[in-house]
C-alpha cells in the first residue's frame, strides 16, 4: 500500500532532482545570457514542477492526504517562471547585453533600433514636463 | 531504509545545483545572469523544501513553497524593472 506511493514519489523526486542539476549545469556552461536563460528557464521550471508533483503523489497515496496548497503551487511556479526569465531577457537586451561570438543573426535588432528611440524620446519628454510641473502644483 | 537513501541523494543533487548557480552569481558579468541565477536558486530551493517535507515526512512546510514561490516572483519581477527602466515603480502623473 505505501510501497507504491514510496516507488512513484521517490522516481519522480530523483527525476526533478536530475532535472535541476542539469540546468544548473547548462547556466554554468553555456555562453550568453540568453542561451543560459533558456537552460535555468526551462529545465528548472520542470524539474521542481517533477519533485513538487512526487511529493503530492507521495502524501496522496501513503497517507490519503490531498494538499491544496501543493497544487497552488505547482500552478504558481508554472505560471511564472518563464515570465520572470522573459522579463529578465528583455531588460538584458534593452541594456545591449551582447550576444555570443557565434552568433549568426540577430533580428529583434531592426526593431529595437526604431521603437526603443521612440520610447526613449517620448518618456524624457513625461518625465521633464513631470518635473517641472511637480513644484508648480505643490506652491 | 533506501527512500531515506534516496531523499538525500536527491538533497544533495539540488545543493550540487544551488552552488552551480552561485558560482553564476559570483561570476556573470552581467547583472542579468546574476538575476537569473539567483531566481534559479529560489526554484531550486523550493524543491529542495519539498524533498525535504518527504524526508520528514510532515505537512507543515507546504505553505513555505507557496510563499518562496511568490517571494521569487516578485523579487524577480522588481529586479528586472529596475534594470530596463531604473525605477521600480514609475510615477505615470
Amino acid at each position: 500500500m505505501s510501497g507504491s506511493g514510496e516507488v512513484i514519489g521517490a522516481a519522480l523526486i530523483l527525476i526533478g532532482a536530475v532535472f535541476s542539476l542539469i540546468s544548473a549545469i547548462g547556466n554554468v556552461r553555456l555562453p550568453d545570457v540568453y542561451t543560459r536563460s533558456h537552460a535555468a528557464s526551462k529545465s528548472s521550471t520542470l524539474g521542481v514542477l517533477c519533485a513538487l508533483l512526487g511529493t503530492l503523489l507521495y502524501f496522496l497515496i501513503s497517507d490519503g492526504y490531498f494538499s491544496i496548497r501543493l497544487i497552488l503551487g505547482i500552478f504558481f511556479v508554472f505560471l511564472t517562471a518563464p515570465v520572470a526569465a522573459h522579463m529578465i531577457c528583455r531588460s538584458a537586451y534593452r541594456h545591449h547585453v551582447p550576444l555570443a561570438e557565434g552568433t549568426v543573426q540577430d533580428e529583434l535588432k531592426d526593431y529595437y533600433m526604431e521603437n526603443e528611440n521612440m520610447e526613449l524620446d517620448s518618456e524624457d519628454q513625461i518625465d521633464v514636463t513631470e518635473i517641472e510641473s511637480k513644484p508648480l502644483a505643490t506652491d | 531504509m533506501i527512500f531515506d537513501t534516496l531523499m538525500i541523494i536527491a538533497l544533495c543533487l539540488l545543493v550540487l545545483a544551488i552552488m552551480a548557480n552561485l558560482y553564476r552569481v559570483v561570476k556573470g558579468p552581467s547583472s542579468a545572469d546574476r538575476v537569473q541565477a539567483l531566481d534559479s536558486v529560489g526554484i531550486n530551493i523550493i524543491a529542495s523544501i519539498a524533498v525535504f517535507s518527504v524526508f520528514l515526512h510532515t505537512h507543515a512546510f507546504f505553505d513555505l513553497i507557496l510563499l518562496i514561490g511568490i517571494l521569487s516572483f516578485i523579487g524577480t519581477t522588481a529586479f528586472a524593472k529596475f534594470l530596463e527602466r531604473g525605477v521600480v515603480i514609475e510615477r505615470k502623473r
